[in-house]
């Protein structure tokens, strides 16, 4: 029979690791960050590009939900059409909480190039957004860089606190 | 000799025109030209009237009445082997002449032949639909409609088909903004926030060049740093050129001191 060996002498006396419970929740919720699919357009194919075998979301804990109930962050990927601005707040509410929005691509930013009568000019005007990632497209690099970022933000958070109040009514 | 037209407004127009520039014309010829175009125009002609036809980069097209729309078609689908309707719209001519031009392309697989039937309607007009004919046109017809307003008689489901139902206007007649008319701009916001929440989040940013300096929510102060969500104060506001340099204004736009200045009395020294 094995005897656990505890040397007392090393690592503050204690085969503990001493952390608070910030650290510690904050550290789950920022590796293991569902992602809601939402590619709306070309951004959309990026976005898959990055959770395939090449660029490997998976390795950030990060992997594509079908469902809105089982994610905790939602990439708007692609041009948010004003038709489609309803269902985009209606996904969103229905995510439960925490939960966190990047902003994929000029289009999702700020309209994009199409400035025309058809495309919300931003759709941080429906959601409030907490990363805005330029590019047109961008690539599964930057997109990447883009959840990582979004990662060292959860883990400066409060994990007891409830979200900031948003921008959004 | 060139038609002549009022240039009165062309201080008004945002971009150069050149007054002596004319639209190119792709050139036509004589529907005699070709035997099977010529031989389905007399099919046509023996039964409808026929206002104008011309073959145009190797199509042949027909303008006929628009009452005439579905029986043409038919008998170009059953009779003269037309059998695929590609495309169908309209064109947007209210300004020129208060109607709207409805198109139909056609195409025969065993002719190997292109023709385009074409009428004009007016505004209000209805015109037939071709979709018992034609299963293509049953999405063309709406979405003729979404975009134009034109309404389209006896079509099984008369309903937009891109735009939300809801919508107003129709996007692709000419008098309609591109950017969007007031429904349009507040559309998203109105629909799910209501209209209480537009003093909230604001008009649509069109500029793309935008930048508030004093929000320090979404934009980073050039110069010096401010804690982001911090009230702007009054010092911040950007110089201007009516600020004097004395006054803490731009560079070189200084008070002016008549001491230092002397009139000169000969204008042509």
């Amino acid at each position: 029979m094995a005897q656990h060996q505890v040397n007392y002498s090393q690592d503050g006396g204690l085969p503990i690791a001493l952390t608070s419970i910030d650290k510690v929740v904050n550290w789950g919720r920022s590796n293991s960050l569902w992602a809601m699919t939402y590619g709306l357009a070309c951004c959309g194919i990026e976005m898959m590009a990055s959770g395939a075998s090449r660029f490997d979301f998976d390795r950030f804990g990060t992997i594509f939900r079908a469902s809105p109930r089982q994610s905790d962050l939602m990439i708007v990927a692609g041009t948010l059409t004003k038709k489609h601005a309803e269902f985009i707040k209606r996904l969103y509410d229905q995510m439960a909480e925490p939960r966190w929005v990047i902003s994929m691509g000029s289009c999702a930013n700020t309209g994009g190039m199409f400035n025309t009568y058809a495309t919300v000019q931003g759709v941080d005007r429906i959601i409030p957004v907490d990363l805005y990632l330029p590019g047109c497209a961008p690539r599964p690099e930057t997109l990447q860089y883009a959840v990582m970022m979004l990662q060292k933000k959860i883990r400066a958070e409060k994990a007891g606190k409830a979200q900031r109040p948003k921008r959004l009514l | 000799m060139r038609a002549y037209k009022p240039k009165d407004d062309v201080q008004k127009k945002s971009y150069y025109t050149d007054r002596y520039w004319i639209a190119p014309q792709v050139p036509t010829s004589k529907v005699e030209d070709d035997a099977v175009f010529a031989a389905d125009l007399a099919a046509i002609k023996a039964k409808f009237d026929v206002s104008d036809a011309y073959i145009q980069v190797e199509q042949m097209v027909v303008y006929i009445k628009p009452e005439d729309n579905y029986a043409v078609l038919e008998l170009l689908r059953d009779e003269l082997g037309y059998t695929q309707l590609s495309e169908m719209s309209a064109i947007d001519w209210i300004a020129k002449q208060g109607q709207f031009e409805i198109f139909y392309q056609m195409l025969s697989m065993s002719k190997r032949k292109r023709l385009r039937i074409k009428c004009f309607i007016d505004e209000k007009q209805a015109i037939e639909s071709v979709s018992p004919l034609f299963r293509s046109a049953d999405w063309s017809e709406r979405e003729m409609y979404d975009m134009f307003g034109t309404i389209v008689n006896n079509h099984p489901y008369m309903k937009r088909i891109l735009m939300p139902d809801d919508w107003e206007g129709h996007p692709l007649r000419k008098t309609y903004p591109l950017q969007g008319d007031e429904f349009a701009a507040w559309y998203e916001v109105d629909r799910i926030y209501g209209k209480e929440a537009r003093a909230i989040i604001g008009p649509e940013i069109r500029d793309s060049a935008e930048v508030d300096r004093l929000d320090t929510e979404r934009f980073s102060r050039l110069g010096f740093e401010v804690p982001m969500g911090a009230e702007p104060k009054a010092a911040d506001a950007e110089p201007t050129v009516e600020t004097l340099q004395e006054e803490g204004g731009v560079f070189l736009v200084e008070k002016f001191d008549e001491a230092d200045g002397h009139i000169i009395e000969d204008r042509k020294r």
